[in-house]
């Protein structure tokens, strides 16, 4: 056990377990001053459990933690603040109503008499901000003001409170482009100033960018540490799910969409004010992506083709028979399923078991009146459960306890429950890990030969790339062009929205 | 303006409105007296009120308010009656009694993590099945002290009186507010109210600050129950019934979020005020029933509540825009 002296925070080690799980077993991490350090893992790997152990959210079963090579011990996040670690977190944990002053300063506002003395807080809390680039309004409540920069109040916060160490916990998965930027700047202050940084994320551009060393964890346990620079991406991969996922993505199998006439013929298709009028030919067994920028159009298509909007132009034909698709229960009875976005607000019914919440979307289309027995739903939740590995203690368990990658996987059981012939997945890789993400594409890929009709949107062009027969490009909520067979490349998409937004341009 | 003020605003708007409506039919609601007397016909709802805006702000409720009031204005009688205890030791026992019960109802909620609504539900009972355990009758309070303190005020221009309950009332309101605004209690009471797991993160101290909230809200309604002792001059086990409810509702028509972390102390008196303004408007008229009281303020708190919601929307739309 080494420490060097330009270590500021050193945990020696730290073992923790769970009721039948090791969930982390002798792992050393090391964080320098003035680093960003990316602390990256499968769902599951030990990262946020670690990071819990750091704050003092978990209580260790072994292990030290040393913080400027003393001794420490944080009984909980307060206290671990109070040390000088400092969290972050994705959801914005400060208090909305109050005003960003009142947030910066709870619990040790400037007094005078024995009153709060506001203008003081005030005047502090403006200069605090400006040290961020931020010209706020100090006195209008948080909840006023944007994701990130409620998340760069944050950040002020914790570095004001700790001023040793800070934890961001994905700090960016609900940032656009812009605002992470934004953010990054900032952190790269905050490195210059000397600060340890611990940077999660499940974005590896953004590892890339920012981050000086990466430290890899697996199954609890430590896999290695890296300098960023010294590490090329596959490798990285590689450490991270011990498998060559990277071949297997870009193992784009043959695009070739078995002729034959299409299935799902949609002409003139559209409604005005969300997505203009399209025409859409699925064949059986072929994956159509959708490819173009944030606000192109992407999920109003998904949703006028669900009927969670209903389209006001156009007709929608399958086998040639005209259908009508004006909402979501029509469109279930055509045998359509629809994963939506946001699988948080629109998806999982987080209070509900996953077997609860692979049988919603079935149960619901036979109607509430003609109950699926219990047997049979709980041979549908093992099959699913099984068939795309979710990974549950057991098919009772509350979803919301699932992480992000399973959950997904158990929105898509509820559709494939259902047995649909035309399956709308929107974004189904975002924000879960990359072995999560590879099995995704294998099911989709599965489903295609199975001869379904599927509808894939994904920001993630490469992966779009690799799993679609033919691409739809977006832009300003119209379809702009096709890419088929052999012009199914990255480049030739990026291409597209480029050559869209010239013409718009000109 | 901002969005935090607009309930507040409209509360203000909705009294001077109302007030000069009446005003135009009777010009003698103008007068001190009757204002005066606004003040003091109010005065123990009023002070109830400022410990349930503290227990509303976090995002709680306190339903034992009436019977504590019930309880103190008993346990008053019987003492001053049976006993050669002077009121000013009588008043400060009660007090403590009163203060002790809303800490230990601020307790259970906390450690027992039990909902302030059963918690306070059950406070309800127990005060006033203990009034009526003192006695079930109306017991008149004669003591001399009682006299003394009723013959306090200060005379305004034109005849009116500020009683000293009604003063009362105005430097509890004061107080209230310097509480809710300029200490550090006051911006953790903000705190529970916008999410207590939260505020705990963010080093609340969740558990005295919830006690002493509901130990707050208990020293008020004791506090209440004495100046309701003075206001009628007897005890009975059986007054104040839904007094709590009243509260509520000053509270709610003053703008403050029922869900907590959102609204002004101020906004309460508004409220008080509102509600007294509409018995004073019903007296002054004679024919119409005191039912029509319940009637408007229903309706007025109805308003309030689509009030709240609609700037809840909108300030979720703007948020969206940012």
């Amino acid at each position: 056990m080494q420490t060097s002296s330009d270590n500021i925070l050193s945990a020696v080690r730290i073992d923790k377990g769970f009721p039948g799980t090791k969930a982390l077993d002798k792992v050393d991490f090391h964080l320098q001053r003035g680093e960003v350090h990316a602390l990256l893992g499968e769902n599951g790997a030990g990262k946020s459990t670690l990071i819990k152990c750091l704050t003092g959210a978990y209580r260790r079963d072994g292990g030290n933690i040393l913080l400027d090579g003393v001794e420490v011990d944080p009984r909980d996040t307060f206290d671990a603040q109070r040390l000088g670690i400092g969290t972050v977190y994705q959801e914005v944990n400060l208090l909305p109503n109050l005003s960003v002053a009142e947030n910066l300063f709870l619990g040790r506002q400037p007094r005078r008499f024995g009153m709060v003395d506001i203008r003081a807080m005030n005047r502090k809390a403006r200069e605090l901000l400006s040290e961020y680039e931020l010209k706020l309004d100090v006195t209008r409540a948080l909840a006023s003001y944007s994701v990130a920069i409620q998340q760069v109040v944050a950040i002020a916060r914790a570095v004001d409170l700790s001023g040793k160490v800070l934890i961001l916990d994905e700090p960016t998965a609900s940032l656009d482009a812009h605002e992470v930027a934004m953010l990054f700047r900032i952190v790269r202050r905050l490195k210059a100033r000397g600060l340890g940084i611990i940077f999660i994320t499940h974005f590896l551009e953004q590892v890339y960018e920012i981050s000086d060393r990466i430290t890899v964890l697996r199954n609890g346990r430590l896999v290695g540490t890296r300098n960023t620079a010294e590490l090329d991406r596959r490798d990285l991969i590689a450490m991270m799910i011990g498998r060559e996922l990277a071949a297997e993505i870009h193992a784009a199998e043959a695009h070739a969409a078995e002729g034959g006439e299409p299935r799902y013929r949609f002409r003139n298709y559209g409604r005005r004010g969300r997505i203009d009028p399209f025409d859409l030919d699925v064949r059986a067994g072929e994956v159509v992506g959708i490819a173009g920028l944030l606000g192109s159009g992407r999920t109003e298509t998904a949703e006028v083709l669900f009927g969670a909007h209903r389209a006001d132009s156009g007709t929608a034909e399958i086998d040639g028979r005209r259908v009508d698709l004006s909402s979501p229960r029509a469109a279930i009875r055509e045998k359509f399923g629809f994963c939506p976005e946001d699988r948080k607000t629109d998806g999982i019914v987080g209070d509900l078991s996953v077997r609860e919440n692979i049988v919603l979307a079935l149960q619901a289309r036979r109607g509430w009146t003609r109950p699926i027995s219990r047997a049979e739903q709980n041979r549908l939740a093992d099959l699913y459960i099984r068939a795309l590995d979710i990974r549950t203690a057991d098919r009772e368990k509350p979803i919301k306890l699932l992480s992000g990658g399973n959950q997904q996987k158990a929105i898509l059981a509820r559709w494939l429950a259902t047995e649909p012939e035309f399956l709308i997945l929107d974004e189904p890789t975002r924000g879960i890990d990359v072995g999560a993400h590879a099995e995704i594409v294998r099911l989709i890929e599965s489903l295609r030969e199975k001869g379904m009709s599927l509808i894939v949107i994904s920001s993630e062009l490469e992966e779009l790339v690799a799993y679609s027969t033919r691409i739809i490009v977006l832009r300003d909520r119209a379809h702009v062009a096709e890419l088929g067979g052999e012009r199914i490349t990255a480049h030739q998409i990026v291409e597209a929205i480029a050559a869209a937004n010239e013409r718009r341009a000109s | 303006m901002k969005q935090k003020y607009l309930p507040l605003t409209a509360t203000i708007l909705i009294f001077v409105l109302s007030y000069a409506l009446c005003a135009a039919q009777y010009p003698n609601i103008l007068s001190t007296r009757v204002i005066g007397n606004l003040l003091t016909d109010n005065a123990f709802l009023g002070i109830a009120a400022v410990g349930m805006t503290f227990v509303i702000l976090s995002g709680g409720i306190d339903l034992s308010v009436g019977s504590v009031i019930a309880f103190t204005g008993v346990f008053l009688a019987v003492v001053l009656e049976h006993t050669s205890m002077h009121p000013i030791m009588a008043f400060a026992l009660v007090l403590g009694i009163t203060t002790l019960f809303g800490a230990l109802m601020g307790m259970i909620i906390h450690y027992l993590e039990m909902p302030a609504f059963i918690v306070t539900l059950a406070g309800m009972f127990l005060a006033r099945g203990m009034a009526f355990v003192l006695s079930i009758d109306s017991i008149p309070i004669k003591h001399p002290f009682y006299a003394t303190l009723k013959g306090f005020y200060y005379k305004l221009p034109g005849g009116g009186r500020i009683t000293l309950i009604g003063g009362l009332m105005l430097l509890v309101f004061a107080a209230g507010i310097l509480i809710a605004h300029r200490t550090r209690f006051g911006t953790n009471v903000y705190a529970l109210g916008g999410g207590t797991a939260t505020a705990k993160l963010m080093g609340v101290p969740v558990a005295s600050t919830t006690v002493k909230i509901y130990a707050l809200s208990g020293l008020l309604a004791g506090l209440s129950g004495i100046v309701f002792s003075l206001y009628t001059s007897a005890g009975y086990s059986l007054a104040a019934v839904g007094v709590e409810l009243d509260a509520i509702t000053a509270v709610v028509i003053g703008g403050t979020l029922l869900t907590g972390g959102s609204g002004f102390v101020a906004g309460t008196l508004v409220g008080i005020f509102i509600q007294g303004l509409i018995q004073t408007y019903i007296t002054f008229d004679g024919s119409l029933s005191s039912w029509w009281t319940k009637i408007l303020i229903g309706a007025l708190l109805f308003a309030f509540i689509l009030l709240q919601k609609g700037i809840i929307h909108l300030s979720r739309d703007a948020r969206q825009r940012a």
